[in-house]
């Protein structure tokens, strides 16, 4: 379709100048976690200061709650991606009753927020002696993700094709070979986007493990990231940093796998 | 075993009878972990409500004494307004900018979409805390915010953004605009790209412009996308938590607490188990509500 040469070059700076009202913040934010830290760096060592993230990570303990972060979006990306797979092959390929009913009350997980339920979990937690866990915090989160992962996967097994199954099927294969060695291989794509939201919404996740680890044992990196906000008062260039650095996993995925990410958000948000 | 008599949709005919208790066995650990962690403490909510409890001690039945503390109590009342707030910042301005932006995107050819469809969503993929503490930065008193406006002469308008009780909302608010706004154009700039280009061309034969053609044939065919972008959004706007917390803890004074921020704080801070739970429950029915609503006028012809 043909527009004038005007419409064209308005809608370059449109588009030009709607990128920098997004990458400005971002900008703004790494610009400081390389400033000098305070005023003696600035005379010392001039503008540039790389030196803050080693420093930041030393101070704010950033190791240890990455690790934290690690070790529960492993469990949480593990253990909720298998659970979603075999359901999600229950309500895609076979017939049973119930299966409408069960369908819906996974769906109604993906809407329930969050700070409905947490609250109680979290005393009948402290019953067991879960709180101050790493499973403590993670298993509200496998909760969560897999409501939204079965969805995810039904959607994915049902287009997934007949034929295939029909043949594996009349080769002997039984449900579970027809699930792991013909499925799953064919269902990569898909899968991979399901770990890869999982692993991104329990990286950023902020109010569960705040709940679930009241004295602090199982600290994320994005509470790390408050808490040193709220500790570390002296300049602002040590907090950009750690902002930096609990940022970076997520976003580098994001820069290498991003069609993953959107399709995932954007398709996972579409309702039949 | 297989069953090809039934072929009405996509998946009916694909599916095979087999005993139904694989089914079942296939859906138990999702079911288990789903019901143990997220449902049953969703009823035990509903539960927790109905009493007034410390977190520790004893507890007693109320009957629907915290419903109606959420009613009379005028820092719950303001929490809920501010939620409000919030939609506005959150669904409705990015989907005005969202189409707009995507209308003129999708109507003519320019290069670079693809980068530009990275670089809006890059906010959705940022930890809410880090996009938190940058703002901070960027709206405290000496910050690049009031710089900016000192550089280009506009120091009336500088103030502390998060310490001012007009402006924090709108401040909190507008990062939320910040965040929602690639998601919402992201999904529009799918939902304009199935247009047919001879739809535009005949709009074009019969002398309309481009308002006309906007109104005409872009908005009708997004309506879906509309939806699920509405849907999204003011859900994220509801279930806001971590930027206040991060950012303003709800003040100054109550200016900018929001449901999600009372909870935790009634819950953990105040020893008030009843009332937070009360407030998630009602929460949880306005989400339930919003998503209903805005799939009914969605959904009609």
């Amino acid at each position: 379709m043909k527009v004038s040469p005007i419409e064209r070059g308005a809608n370059y700076l449109v588009l030009i100048g709607f990128a920098l009202v997004v990458l400005g913040p971002i900008g703004v934010i790494v610009t400081m976690a390389f400033g000098p830290k305070d005023a003696s760096a600035a005379r010392e060592g001039g503008a540039f200061h790389p030196e803050n993230f080693p420093e930041a990570w030393e101070i704010g303990r950033f190791g240890q709650y990455m690790l934290t972060s690690v070790v529960v979006a492993t469990i949480v990306v593990v253990v909720s991606v298998l659970c979603s797979i075999l359901a999600g092959y229950a309500l895609g390929t076979m017939r049973f009753r119930g299966a409408t009913l069960v369908f819906y009350v996974f769906l109604l997980g993906i809407m329930v927020p969050t700070e409905a339920f947490i609250v109680p979990l979290y005393f009948d937690l402290r019953v067991l002696g879960l709180t101050n866990t790493v499973w403590g915090v993670a298993l509200p989160q496998i909760a969560m993700s897999i409501a939204f992962g079965t969805y995810w996967m039904r959607t994915y097994f049902r287009t997934s094709s007949l034929a295939l199954i029909e043949a594996a099927r009349l080769d002997g294969a039984n449900s579970m070979r027809i699930l792991w060695q013909v499925l799953v291989p064919i269902g990569r794509p898909a899968i991979l986007t399901l770990v890869l939201l999982v692993f991104m919404w329990t990286w950023n996740e902020f109010l569960i493990p705040l709940v679930m680890s009241p004295n602090g044992a199982v600290r994320t990196a994005p509470l790390g990231l408050a808490f040193f906000q709220g500790q570390y008062t002296q300049g602002t260039a040590l907090l950009a940093a750690g902002a930096v650095m609990v940022a970076l996993p997520v976003v580098l995925l994001y820069v290498f796998l991003q069609r993953h990410f959107i399709k995932g958000m954007i398709e996972g948000a579409v309702r039949e | 075993m297989s069953d090809g008599t039934t072929t009405v949709g996509r998946g009916a005919s694909r599916r095979s009878a087999r005993p139904g208790w694989i089914a079942w066995a296939y859906l138990a650990p999702a079911l288990l972990i789903y019901g143990a962690f997220l449902l049953f403490p969703l009823g035990r909510a509903a539960q927790y409500s109905l009493f007034e409890w410390d977190g520790l001690g004893e507890s007693t039945f109320v009957g629907f004494d915290n419903y109606i503390e959420i009613l009379y109590d005028e820092r719950l009342r303001e929490a809920f307004w501010h939620a409000l707030v919030l939609v506005f910042f959150y669904a409705v301005l990015p989907l005005v900018i969202g189409l707009v932006l995507a209308a003129l995107l999708t109507r003519s050819q320019v290069r670079g979409l693809g980068f530009f469809r990275s670089v809006i969503f890059l906010p959705q993929v940022i930890a809410m805390v880090v996009v938190a503490v940058t703002w901070r930065q960027i709206y405290a008193p000496d910050g690049p915010l009031n710089g900016f406006l000192r550089l280009i002469g506009l120091d009336s308008l500088t103030r502390p953004w998060l310490g001012d009780y007009t402006f924090t909302l709108p401040a909190v608010g507008l990062i939320g605009t910040w965040v929602c706004t690639g998601l919402v154009t992201v999904l529009l700039m799918a939902g304009m790209s199935r247009v047919p280009r001879e739809l535009y061309e005949a709009a074009r034969l019969d002398g309309s412009g481009p308002v006309r053609e906007f109104f005409a044939i872009t908005l009708p065919t997004v309506r879906g996308e509309i939806t699920v972008a509405l849907t999204l959004t003011i859900v994220a706007a509801l279930k806001t938590f971590d930027l206040v917390y991060v950012t303003t803890s709800g003040g100054p004074g109550t200016s900018t607490t929001v449901p999600s921020y009372e909870i935790y704080r009634r819950a953990f801070q105040l020893g008030d188990v009843g009332v937070a739970t009360a407030v998630g429950i009602v929460l949880t029915i306005i989400v339930f509500a919003i998503n209903g609503v805005v799939n009914m006028i969605g959904d009609r012809k």
